[in-house]
């Protein structure tokens, strides 16, 4: 692959996310039971050849660094090329934090200097999709662009202000793009995919920090859109981000349809993650279990319906967990009742608790004391 | 210099022929357990777990499931820069090339490898029991009894002791004699055939006793240390440990996992077992979906009953489809409306819709009655079963069957179906 990768990771959406952006950057947000958003972004890479990766991170990595310790998940354990994690860091020149998305790139300039591809892949480390990163650059050569934008029609015009939207003449390219609108002329939204020529990518970057501008989308995309050639690739296969905790949970729950479950976990190519070593999910005396996803290590003895559950859980007896997202490691005790909730990972649940999300999805934070036979 | 303190050496080439069609194609190390494990990781997975980061595993028989299931050795983190897993298959030499004809024999065709790491202890092990077993404790032991010889031994019911290797011990350990399958056994410690030799001593032993034909540990090198005055100990473990080597036995020990607290524990935070996982996603319920008193591997898809059953990774159970005390292996598919009753059915197999396994009256396997029966029925790998057939007890069927096979739709009890040839 003539390409190298750059995930942003470093993003810090916590009043959106609500309490479960306490805990860890969305780019380490758990996903469809075995998986954090990342995976797909780096197996996507992967499985289109890139061999050099560099994931720049700064808000609350903790979460995303244990699972990013070794790059062997991905395949990019190799001598040529690599995934490279790069935070914040203090120098003779420069003693900022990322200021924004094309900063952190500028800080993190002779990543792309010391590389020899001819272009770069930015994505975001927050998105759930699949595509071949080979037939993006077919196309961005094809079409001679500059900066090609990954695209998609979106289902549902509400909302479209989490966004940035595009408008494109027949040709695809991009004549207006607007971040975040508050009333979107267009309907077909940027999916935060980029791909770019370096030698061009590193001139534009040094402009903007020139000039003290430091976001990608703002600062690049749309004060170049009139001199540079930027396309639209539009693509149609399944793509979501995760933007709030209500995209959080309704991407989760998409994986309960047999066609999106189908189009990423038996469709060539896989999504890789780290392996986790968990014995089998285990089902006792009094376990019902009806349209959910349950990944290795729980242990069921009460109901699940509708719901999605992380690993290395453990549901008590006569427990009643329904349209609920559960995350890694929690204990819930006998008894208890869930509905549309959220429950934090590594929670402990006391036996008879009531949790029910009444207008919208209730993020459940219980840290009791668990007890360990 | 290379120097590890103690290596391990793992003989998986046996064929573990009481396992019938579950090891036509593969050595026995190599056949699934519990899911999604295969038995080779308990003692790959004791190892890495024990400290011990230098394993040779000895193939002979099959070797392909096993050399590919092991790789480098990445998921037990046997991928190492200085040692780390090496496969050793028998190797054609100048003069006297030869199999490997009994278990101290394969080590001793391997001495230069060992010779590589200098050791001090060299840890034998075999590839076919289930148990969970720290051989740091077990070398610690040795060393402290400043023996150059440790057997780890377990309690065996008395009545039970004539079909092992059977040791007899003073009260600080040390063997003073030992008997092989005694008709009358005079102690209950039975051989686990788990040995720790100091090096010198196993080399020593290894190149006097060369000539031997078929050398083995328990019928030759163990004697032959004993009777230079070697200090023998015995290693008394009392944790659970499993011979899976009959297809009952096997099936037991897979039942056994499903226990409210089973006595095998895989679900212990400090001793994870390691397996290579190919199949990563959660695995989903449907609306209709039963399942109870089991245990399911990543990926797998239930839209039928389950009950008392091991599903492997992968494996889908189609609507209606009824599964009861059964081991079902990994990328297997049950079609809808089919019964499986106390049945094993390796891997990738399929089982069309609407069949009826495992029903009827018992009655005598026709061919191999001593490895076909307690009214189990053992589909072997990548088997083929037509729609609407019905299987009797204590059967077998291998290959790919259609329809003609099935007398009236028929495979009575007692029968085998063993289509032979090579794959297509």
């Amino acid at each position: 692959m003539r390409a190298i990768g750059i995930v942003l990771a470093g993003g810090n959406s916590s009043h959106r996310m609500k309490e479960l952006g306490i805990r860890r950057a969305v780019a380490a947000m758990p996903i469809a039971g075995s998986y954090r958003s990342i995976d797909f972004v780096l197996s996507n890479m992967s499985n289109s050849h890139i061999q050099k990766v560099g994931v720049f991170t700064q808000y609350n990595a903790g979460s995303l660094g244990e699972h990013l310790s070794s790059s062997k998940w991905w395949d990019f354990g190799r001598k040529q090329g690599g995934l490279f994690v790069f935070t914040p860091t203090v120098t003779a020149e420069n003693n900022y934090w990322y200021r924004g998305t094309a900063d952190a790139i500028y800080q993190n300039l002779s990543f792309l200097r010391n590389s020899h591809e001819p272009y770069v892949v930015i994505a975001s480390g927050d998105c759930v999709y699949k595509i071949d990163f080979n037939k993006l650059l077919e196309y961005h050569i094809d079409k001679k662009a500059d900066i090609t934008v990954v695209c998609k029609d979106a289902d549902d015009i509400s909302g479209l202000d989490r966004f940035g939207t595009v408008r494109m003449n027949e040709d695809y390219r991009i004549e207006e793009f607007e971040e975040k609108p508050v009333v979107a002329k267009s309907s077909t939204i940027s999916c935060g995919i980029y791909v770019v020529r370096r030698r061009a990518l590193i001139e534009m970057i040094e402009k903007c920090a020139e000039e003290d501008r430091y976001d990608f989308v703002r600062d690049v995309l749309i004060r170049f859109k009139d001199i540079k050639r930027i396309y639209g690739y539009k693509i149609r296969d399944y793509w979501r981000n995760i933007a709030s905790v209500d995209d959080y949970y309704a991407t989760n729950m998409d994986f309960l349809k047999p066609e999106v479950r189908n189009f990423f976990f038996k469709q060539y190519p896989d999504i890789y993650s780290k392996v986790d070593d968990l014995p089998p999910a285990k089902y006792n005396m009094g376990a019902v279990v009806h349209n959910s996803l349950i990944a290795s290590g729980t242990i069921v003895n009460g109901t699940v319906e509708n719901s999605v559950v992380f690993r290395e859980t453990y549901i008590g007896n006569n427990c009643t967990i329904k349209n609920s997202i559960v995350l890694n490691d929690v204990y819930i005790g006998d008894n208890t009742h869930i509905e549309n909730c959220i429950v934090e990972s590594h929670g402990t649940i006391k036996p008879n608790s009531f949790f029910k999300g009444e207008d919208g999805i209730r993020i459940v934070i219980e840290n009791n004391d668990r007890f360990v036979i | 210099m290379i120097k590890k303190e103690m290596i391990a050496m793992l003989l998986a080439g046996g064929q573990g022929s009481r396992l019938g069609v579950l090891t036509s194609k593969m050595a026995k190390p190599a056949v699934s357990f519990g899911g999604k494990y295969r038995i080779i990781d308990f003692p790959l997975s004791n190892c890495i777990n024990s400290g011990i980061d230098t394993v040779g595993v000895l193939t002979q028989y099959q070797p392909l499931r096993l050399n590919t299931h092991i790789g480098i050795g990445i998921p037990w983190d046997l991928d190492r820069n200085i040692g780390g897993v090496t496969v050793l298959p028998p190797y054609e030499k100048s003069e006297n090339s030869e199999w490997y004809t009994g278990t101290a024999n394969a080590i001793y065709q391997n001495i230069d490898y060992m010779e590589t790491y200098n050791p001090d202890y060299v840890l034998i092990l075999s590839g076919d029991h289930i148990y969970k077993m720290d051989y740091e404790v077990m070398l610690d032991y040795h060393k402290a009894n400043n023996a150059e010889v440790t057997i780890a031994v377990m309690p065996v019911p008395m009545e039970e002791a004539k079909r092992f290797g059977i040791m007899i011990a003073d009260e600080n350990g040390k063997i003073t004699e030992f008997e092989e399958k005694p008709e009358h056994p005079r102690s209950n410690l039975a051989s686990m055939g788990i040995y720790i030799f100091n090096w010198k001593t196993l080399k020593e032993a290894l190149i006097t006793m060369a000539d031997q034909p078929a050398l083995d540990f328990g019928k030759h090198v163990i004697p032959y240390c004993h009777k230079n005055g070697a200090p023998l100990y015995a290693y008394e473990f009392n944790g659970y440990w499993k011979d899976v080597g009959t297809l009952e036995s096997y099936w037991q020990a897979n039942m056994e996992l499903i226990d409210i607290v089973p006595e095998f524990n895989l679900y212990e935070e400090y001793w994870k077992i390691y397996t290579k996982s190919d199949t990563l996603p959660p695995q989903y319920f449907s609306n209709d979906s039963v399942i109870e008193r089991s245990i399911v591997g990543e990926g797998s898809e239930i839209y039928g009953k389950v009950y008392n059953s091991v599903i492997g990774c992968g494996v889908v159970i189609e609507k209606d489809a009824v599964v009861r005390d059964s081991i079902i292996m990994n990328e297997t598919h049950i079609g809808s409306g089919t019964e499986c009753n106390k049945a094993i059915i390796a891997e990738s197999v399929t089982i069309g819709s609407g069949c009826s396994i495992g029903v009827g009256h018992e009655a005598e396997n026709e061919t191999s009655p001593k490895i076909y029966n307690s009214g189990l029925v053992t589909i072997g790998e990548k088997t083929d079963i037509p729609d609407g057939v019905t299987v009797g007890k204590n059967t077998v069927i291998f290959g790919h069957t259609e329809a003609s096979d099935y007398e009236n739709g028929r495979l009575d009890s007692g029968r085998t179906l063993v289509k032979a040839g090579d794959w297509e």
